[in-house]
């Protein structure tokens, strides 16, 4: 005595979804990415202003965790110094597998116009960069950008891929 | 024959090469010529050796001997009211004099008038600390220790206050180079990764433009991107378009890039 037929055909008509493990997983890790603050120098208030109201990086599911043990994206925003990349390479080895790397502004990308003894010429040096962000200092919006793209990249990559081939590098 | 003179030794070199050209030089007054200086210059002159002094840009400059530096700045705090130590440093004068010239540059807040004094050291020589006279020479001589490799004597914390404990050179001197020497260059490879990294690592790029798109080491190429260390040279994969979001759509997120239309004005008046 069906007085509505449902057309499960339909679109959201049927209350199940068919997926694969792949697409499942990355949804989940692509929005839902941790970043560890690491405001370093003028990016960082970019960095900063990104995560504030005007911007509003939680929108992403981009949230600023102090700790690298919370954390899956590093956002290296400023100039990093040799007296710091012992530290940058110790945070990043504390943070919990999968784990992103986005070099923010030409400081870190390259060294930036700070071509002299004391600055690491580029974070690639130490740590491994997925995303490298141009630009001195880059608008919270090129940081958007950058991290949709990093979303679309985690989307792409099988989920149980060996993230530790990149660290396989140096040990 | 004329003397041979290294034309690698930067410091040495002229700035001008026009034989005629004098170095424009800041006019030097006589100390007599202020009322205030004058009275200072007599009273120092009376108790310590002063080699020379003028008046620059109305700032009396003296020139003191370096075993004197603490009674000089003592004298010229407790007695002259030279109460605060703005800044101190030295200069690197290793190839002309084969020494440092150190500077401190004094005011006095009651006086309104300020007074530098000078004082030249051997490159081994050591100079006596005057923290204990001005705090805020705890720092700046320990900056003067890590950029010049000054020895500063009876100082409480003589350690690197900028760069890395465990650095070798002192960048501030002329002859370190800009750029950094060997161990500068590979500072942090080797404190990290050993020095054997330094081959999978590489020397440092220092042209902030240079790009090698066939590089999968360094470089991610957004939207083709191969595991690390492919060899890509011979069939590079083809551009992606760079959009926000994959074509149609993600799984459970709507579409931001979905084309919306624009009304026009007749259309908007319509509605």
């Amino acid at each position: 005595m069906a007085q509505h037929q449902v057309n499960y055909g339909q679109d959201a008509g049927l209350p199940v979804a068919l997926t694969t493990i792949d697409k499942i997983v990355n949804w989940g890790r692509s929005n839902s990415l941790w970043v560890l603050t690491y405001g370093l120098a003028c990016c960082g208030i970019e960095m900063m202003a990104s995560g504030a109201s005007r911007y509003d990086f939680d929108r992403f599911g981009t949230i600023f965790r102090a700790s690298p043990r919370q954390a899956e994206v590093m956002v290296i925003a400023g100039t990093l110094t040799k007296k710091h990349a012992e530290f940058i390479r110790r945070l990043y080895d504390q943070m919990a597998e999968p784990k992103w790397v986005i070099s923010m502004g030409s400081c870190a990308n390259t060294g930036g116009m700070f071509n002299t003894y004391a600055t690491v010429q580029g974070a690639d040096r130490v740590v491994p960069v997925d995303i490298y962000l141009p630009g001195c200092a880059p608008r919270p919006e090129t940081l958007q950008y950058a991290v949709m793209m990093l979303q679309k990249k985690i989307r792409r990559e099988p989920a149980n891929r060996n993230r530790n081939l990149k660290q396989k590098r140096f040990v | 024959m004329r003397p041979y003179r290294p034309k690698d030794n930067v410091q040495k070199k002229a700035y001008y090469n026009d034989r005629f050209y004098v170095t424009p030089q800041i006019p030097k007054d006589d100390p007599a010529s202020d009322e205030v200086y004058s009275k200072d210059i007599e009273k120092l002159q009376s108790k310590f050796s002063i080699s020379e002094s003028y008046i620059q840009r109305g700032e009396l400059v003296i020139y003191i001997d370096p075993d004197s530096n603490v009674e000089v700045l003592e004298f010229l705090k407790d007695e002259l009211d030279y109460s605060f130590l703005m800044e101190m440093s030295a200069v690197d004068f290793l190839a002309q004099r084969e020494g440092f010239e150190i500077f401190y540059e004094l005011l006095s807040l009651s006086k309104r008038k300020r007074i530098r004094v000078k004082t030249f050291i051997k490159e081994n020589q050591a100079i006596e600390s005057v923290q204990h006279l001005f705090r805020s020479a705890n720092f700046a001589e320990r900056e003067m220790f890590d950029m010049f490799g000054i020895q500063v004597n009876n100082h409480p914390y003589l350690k690197r206050i900028l760069m890395p404990d465990d650095w070798e050179g002192y960048p501030l001197r002329k002859t370190y180079p800009l750029q950094g020497d060997e161990f500068a260059q590979w500072y942090e490879v080797d404190k990290i990764f050993g020095k054997e990294a330094r081959d999978i690592v590489g020397p440092e790029i220092r042209d902030s433009a240079h790009i090698d798109r066939y590089d999968t080491e360094r470089f991610a190429r957004l939207g083709h991107e191969v595991p690390r260390g492919t060899d890509i040279s011979k069939d590079e994969p083809d551009t992606d378009n760079h959009e926000f979001q994959e074509e149609g759509g993600v799984f459970l997120i709507k579409d931001l890039n979905k084309p919306q239309k624009v009304l026009s004005e007749k259309e908007r008046r319509e509605r």
